[in-house]
C-alpha cells in the first residue's frame, strides 16, 4: 500500500514511474476514508483537491522526465490546523476562527509548494497548540491508532495520527513545549523540533512566539531530515529565522557516531518516569554504546523550574498572540452593546477552557505588582535553563532521555488536572525553553497494552545533523519505526 | 498665592517612509478605507512583523536632531490594551529600550532663548482609526501600522503660548531633517499634554492631568488655557486634584475627566518575541550621522551673524531652504549680503513664484545677480532700470552688461545731453524755476523728476539733481 511507505521509498517508485502521485494521494484518501471516522485525525481535507495535486504533480514528472530537483514531489503532507495554507480553513483548532480562510500560505507552505509536495488536510490539535492530547480540540479528540481509548498526545495529535495510522506519507506540526515530539512518542513516528530560528514562522499562529517551531513528523529520521531541508532556512518575512545555511541534513545521515559522546542527565531519570520507559531508554543507550558512542551522565541543574518557567513565558506570550481573536474583524462574533461586551462575549463563546485559563495566567503573570516575581523571575530561570543546556553541550554532543514520563494515556485520564496534563510535557518542555534542537524516535513499546515509547536525542542549537546522525543510526539498527498499529 | 504651571507634551509623528513599519502596505493619506492593507498590517494569524529600515534611521536621526543619544540597544515591546482600531490588541512600541533619549529643543521664546528638554524619542506602530455610523461602526486600517515616532518632552513648558512654540519649533526640526512632512490636516502630528499646577516657588509637583485627544496645535494651547485656570481654580476653592486623564473637547472647549488613576490601564508591556533587539553598528550610525542637517535655529543666527542679515530675511533663508543655499553660494562671490539678499527675496523669488520656476532651472548663472548689483554700483544704471535689467536676465539668461548694451539701457552721464534735457525742463516749467529760486526747495525734486520723464529714466539722477541746482542758482 503505497500510503504505509516512507517519503524515500514513495520517491523512488515515483521516480522509477512504478507508481503515479494519484495513486499514493488516492490511496491516503482510502485510508482516511477507511480508519479516520475512528481516528479524528482530519478536521477536514479536500479529496479532490488533493487529487488535482497529485495529477499536477504527475504531470509535471512526466513533461520534465523527471521531478526536476524537487525532492517532494507527489508526496501527499498533511497540515496542522495552526498553519496557514492559502484557501483552506485555518481554525487552530478553536471555535473562534469560525469560517475563517487563510488569504496567504505559510513559508513552510511555499517552500513545500516549491518541493512539489501535495499539502492537504487539516489535521486536528489542541486548541490553538495548547494542550497535550488533543482533547482540547473544539473539533472532538484524536485517537491514538494503537490503542482507541488512548489519546495521541499533543498538540500535533493529529499530526502524529495521520502519519502514524498511514493517512498520509508525513505531517507538519508545531513544537511550543514538546508538541510534535510527545505525540510522535505517544504514537510511534518519528517527531522533530528544529532549533529556533531554523524554520520561518510566518503564517504559523503564535501561541508562544519566542518557543514556537514548526517541525516534520514521519515514518523515518531519513524523511524528517528531508522535511528539514526543504522547509529550513532565512525568511524576510521572519526577522527570528536565523539566516545561515542550510545543511544537506539527508547526507550526513548515514555516518558513524562511534565516539560521539552522549549525556543522560541525572535529573531526568527519577520519579514519575514509568519503568518501561526507563527500560527502553537504557536499551537504547545501550545500543547506541554499542555502536561506540560514549554515555555519561551529566547534570540540568534547574531542570525541576522548567515546567513553571515554560506556562509563565508561554502564556504570557499567549496572552499578547490571542488578544486578536476579537470578532471585529474576522472569525466568530457575539455581538454586544459595547466593542469590551463583544470581545468578553465572543472570547468567551470561542475559546475552550484551556485557552481560557492559559491566557488568564499569561494576563495575570504579566500584570502590574507581578511582572517581577513571575515574568521577570522566569526569564531569569529561562536564562539558567538554557546555560545548563550549553555547559552541558561542551562535554557531549547530544543529551538522550525519554520523550514522556510514560507511553500514551487515557482519554479523560487527565483532563481535569491540569498540572498532571503539563507534567507529562516535562521531558521536552526545555527544548524550547534553551531553543535548541530535539527528535523523538520509536524506542519500543510497553506490555499490555503495547504502546509505543519514544527516545528523545537533544542536540546544540543548529547541531540537527548531529542529532539526526544519531537517531538514524538508532533507528536503523533497530527498526522500531517500521512497525505499525493494527487498524481493523 | 500664584500658581504656575508645570507642563510636559508627548508628541506623536508619523515618519516620512515609503511603506509601513512592519509591512509593505504604503505609508499614504487620503486612500479609500482598507485598500493599503496586507495580512501583516491587518494582524491576521500568524504573521509576523519585519522592522522598517528607514523608520529606524529616521528615529536614530531624530535623536540626533534633538541633541540627544542613540542608543547602542534597542528593542520594541508589545504595549496591550483592546481597542478595535489596533488589529492585534497590542501596540509595538519601544518601552524600557528606546532608540533615542535625552536632548533638547531650543527655540525664540519672548524675546529669548527657551530650552524644553527631551526625554526620550522611541519608535511605535500607528493604529487604525474608528468611523461611526447611524447603526454601525467601521474601521479603516489603512493608517494601521504606519510607523510612529513618540517624542516625549520633560516637564520644562510653564505656559500654554510656550508649549506651542515648542510644537511648532519641534515641528520645524522634523520637516528640516526629513524625518516627516508634519501635516497637521493629514493628521501626521497629533499630541498628549500632562500638566500640573503649584503654587510658585514650590518644588513638589501637583497631580499630573493627562489630557488627550487635541489633533492641532491650537487645540494644545486652547486646552491648556483652559485647564490651567481650571486646576487653579480648584486649588483656589480649597479643592485638591488627582491624577487622572482626561479629554479635550474641541467644541465646546473644555477637559472633561476620561478615567481616574484608579482605573488607569495595565498596558502589560514585555519584550516583542518576534523581532530581534535593534544593536546598530558604525557604520549604519555614521550613514544616518551623514543625514544631519543644521537646525533651523542655528540657521538663522548664522545668516544673521555671518551676513548681518535683519531676522526677517534671515527667517525667509531658514524657511526656504534652497533659496537660502543660493544666496549661500552667490554671496560668497563677496557680494555685499544685503543688497544680494533683498534681490533675491523680492525679485528672484517674485518672479520664481509668478513663473513657476526651480532654482536648477534657472536660465542665468549664479554670477547674474552681482554683475546687476555691480552695475548699479558703478552707476552704469539706475536701481529702477535694474529691476527691467534683472526681469530679462531672468527671462532669457542674457549678462546683465549685455541687457544694458543691447537695450540702451544705460544711465546718461554725459553732460551735455543732460544739460539740454535740463534746460528743456527749465524752460517749459518756469512756475518751478521761479518757486526754487524763491527758497522752494522742493521745487528740484518736482524738476529732477522732469528731467528723467524726458530721458526715459537714464539719466543719472546725482548728475541731474547737480546740473539743474547750478543752472537754476547761476
Amino acid at each position: 500500500m503505497l500510503n504505509q511507505l516512507t517519503i524515500a521509498e514513495l520517491s523512488s517508485k515515483l521516480n522509477s514511474g512504478t507508481v503515479s502521485s494519484r495513486e499514493a494521494a488516492q490511496a491516503c484518501l482510502d485510508q482516511i476514508e477507511r480508519v479516520d471516522g475512528r481516528l479524528n485525525a482530519f478536521i477536514s481535507h479536500d479529496p479532490a483537491d488533493l487529487l488535482a495535486q497529485a495529477d499536477a504533480a504527475d504531470r509535471f514528472r512526466q513533461e520534465q522526465g523527471g521531478n526536476q530537483g524537487r525532492p517532494l514531489l507527489g508526496i501527499p503532507i498533511a497540515v496542522k490546523d495552526v498553519i496557514a495554507v492559502r484557501g483552506h480553513p485555518l481554525n487552530c483548532g478553536s471555535k473562534i476562527l469560525g469560517s475563517y480562510v487563510s488569504p496567504y500560505d505559510a513559508t513552510v507552505i511555499e517552500k513545500l509548494r516549491s518541493a512539489g509536495a501535495l499539502l492537504f488536510g487539516r489535521v486536528n490539535m489542541d486548541e490553538f497548540a495548547m494542550g497535550s492530547s488533543t482533547e482540547n480540540s473544539a473539533f472532538g479528540v484524536s485517537r491514538n491508532p494503537w490503542d482507541l481509548d488512548r489519546t495521541p498526545g499533543g498538540s500535533s495529535g493529529g499530526s502524529a495520527v495521520a502519519v502514524a495510522a498511514d493517512e498520509c506519507l508525513a505531517g507538519l506540526g508545531s513544537d511550543t513545549g514538546g508538541s510534535v515530539r510527545q505525540p510522535a512518542a505517544f504514537c510511534g513516528c518519528v517527531g522533530l523540533k528544529p532549533s529556533y530560528g531554523r524554520v520561518s514562522r510566518y503564517g504559523l499562529v503564535a501561541y508562544a512566539s519566542s518557543l514556537d517551531q514548526i517541525g516534520p513528523l514521519t515514518k523515518s529520521v531519513r524523511d524528517a531530515a528531508l522535511m528539514l531541508e526543504v522547509i529550513s532556512g532565512a525568511d524576510s518575512k521572519d526577522s527570528t529565522c536565523v539566516p545561515r545555511e542550510v545543511p544537506k541534513f539527508t547526507e550526513g545521515l548515514n555516518g558513524s557516531i562511534r565516539g560521539m559522546r552522549l549525556g543522560v542527565p541525572r535529573e531526568y531519570m527519577v520519579g514519575g518516569l514509568d519503568p518501561q520507559v526507563a527500560d527502553a531508554v537504557r536499551a537504547a543507550l545501550s545500543e547506541l554504546e554499542k555502536q561506540g558512542a560514549e554515555i555519561t551522565e551529566i547534570s540540568l541543574p534547574h531542570t525541576e523550574y522548567a515546567v513553571a518557567t515554560y506556562y509563565i513565558v508561554a502564556t504570557a506570550e499567549a496572552s499578547a498572540n490571542l488578544a486578536r481573536f476579537d470578532g471585529i474583524r474576522y472569525g466568530l462574533r457575539v455581538d454586544g452593546a459595547d466593542p469590551a461586551e463583544l470581545y468578553s462575549r465572543t472570547r468567551g463563546a470561542g475559546f475552550g477552557t484551556e485557552v481560557k485559563r492559559r491566557v488568564i495566567l499569561g494576563t495575570y503573570v504579566l500584570s502590574s505588582g507581578y511582572y517581577d516575581a513571575y515574568y521577570l523571575r522566569a526569564q531569569k530561570v529561562r536564562t539558567l535553563i538554557r546555560k545548563d543546556f550549553a555547559e552541558a553541550f561542551e562535554r557531549v554532543d547530544a543529551i538522550v532521555t525519554p520523550t514522556t514520563p510514560t507511553a500514551a494515556f487515557r482519554i479523560g485520564e487527565k483532563s481535569d488536572d491540569p498540572l498532571q496534563m503539563y507534567l507529562s510535557d516535562i521531558y521536552t518542555l526545555s527544548c524550547n525553553l534553551a531553543g535548541i534542537c530535539g527528535v523523538s524516535v520509536p524506542c519500543g513499546f510497553t506490555t499490555n497494552p503495547r504502546l509505543p515509547i519514544g527516545l528523545q536525542l537533544l542536540g546544540k542549537p543548529f547541531g540537527e545533523e548531529t542529532l539526526l546522525r544519531i537517531a538514524n543510526a538508532y533507528e536503523q539498527a533497530t527498526g522500531w519505526h517500521a512497525a505499525k498499529p493494527e487498524l481493523s | 498665592m500664584d500658581f504656575e504651571a508645570v507642563i510636559g507634551l508627548e508628541t506623536h509623528v508619523q515618519l516620512k517612509t515609503h511603506s509601513k513599519m512592519w509591512c509593505g502596505c504604503a505609508n499614504s493619506f487620503g486612500a479609500d478605507p482598507n485598500t493599503h492593507v496586507c495580512p501583516v498590517c491587518l494582524g491576521l494569524p500568524g504573521v509576523l512583523p519585519v522592522a522598517n529600515e528607514e523608520a529606524l534611521r529616521l528615529t536614530a536621526l531624530t535623536g540626533l536632531l534633538l541633541n540627544g543619544t542613540i542608543s547602542p540597544f534597542a528593542k520594541f515591546d508589545r504595549k496591550n490594551y483592546f481597542y478595535p482600531d489596533v488589529p492585534k490588541n497590542y501596540q509595538v512600541t519601544q518601552y524600557d529600550k528606546p532608540s533615542t533619549s535625552g536632548g533638547w529643543v531650543e527655540f525664540e521664546f519672548q524675546g529669548g532663548l527657551a530650552r524644553v528638554h527631551i526625554t526620550r524619542a522611541h519608535l511605535e506602530e500607528d493604529v487604525g482609526k474608528n468611523f461611526h455610523f447611524d447603526r454601525e461602526s467601521g474601521v479603516d486600517f489603512n493608517r494601521a501600522g504606519v510607523p510612529l515616532l513618540e517624542i516625549v518632552s520633560e516637564p520644562d513648558i510653564t505656559s500654554a503660548e510656550m508649549a506651542c512654540d515648542y510644537l511648532n519649533a519641534l515641528k520645524q526640526i522634523l520637516i528640516y531633517g526629513g524625518v516627516s512632512d508634519c501635516d497637521m490636516e493629514k493628521g501626521m502630528v497629533r499630541c498628549d499634554v500632562n500638566v500640573s499646577v503649584r503654587p510658585k516657588g514650590e518644588k513638589k509637583l501637583g497631580a499630573k492631568i493627562e489630557i488627550k485627544n487635541m489633533n492641532s496645535f491650537s487645540g494644545v494651547r486652547r486646552a491648556l488655557e483652559h485647564e490651567i485656570p481650571r486646576q487653579i481654580a480648584v486649588l483656589r476653592s480649597g479643592g485638591t486634584l488627582s491624577q487622572e486623564t482626561r479629554r479635550w473637547d474641541d467644541t465646546v472647549g473644555v477637559t472633561e475627566s476620561m478615567r481616574s488613576k484608579e482605573n488607569a490601564h495595565d498596558y502589560r508591556y514585555f519584550s516583542e518575541p518576534d523581532l530581534m533587539p535593534f544593536v546598530p553598528d558604525a557604520a549604519w550610525l555614521e550613514s544616518v550621522r551623514a543625514r544631519v542637517v543644521e537646525l533651523p535655529l542655528t540657521r538663522k543666527r548664522r545668516f544673521m551673524k555671518d551676513y548681518q542679515l535683519p531676522a526677517p530675511d534671515a527667517e525667509t533663508f531658514v524657511n526656504d531652504v534652497p533659496l537660502g543655499d543660493y544666496f549661500e553660494d552667490v554671496a560668497r562671490q563677496g557680494v555685499q549680503p544685503k543688497a544680494l539678499a533683498n534681490w533675491v527675496i523680492n525679485n528672484l523669488r517674485a518672479r520664481m513664484t509668478e513663473s513657476n520656476t526651480r532654482l536648477e532651472d534657472l536660465k542665468f548663472p549664479p554670477t547674474g545677480i552681482p554683475e546687476l548689483i555691480a552695475l548699479v554700483d558703478a552707476g552704469t544704471i539706475s536701481s529702477k532700470i535694474a529691476q527691467d535689467v534683472f526681469r530679462h536676465m531672468f527671462e532669457s539668461g542674457e549678462s546683465p552688461a549685455g541687457i544694458v548694451e543691447s537695450r540702451q539701457m544705460g544711465q546718461v552721464s554725459d553732460t551735455s545731453a543732460i544739460e539740454q534735457f535740463c534746460d528743456e525742463v527749465i524752460a517749459a516749467n518756469p512756475k518751478s524755476a521761479e518757486d526754487f529760486r524763491s527758497g522752494k526747495a522742493a521745487a528740484l525734486n518736482f524738476l529732477k523728476g522732469q528731467v528723467m520723464k524726458a530721458s526715459k529714466g537714464k539719466a543719472n539722477p546725482a548728475l541731474v539733481g547737480d546740473l539743474l541746482a547750478s543752472k537754476l542758482n547761476s
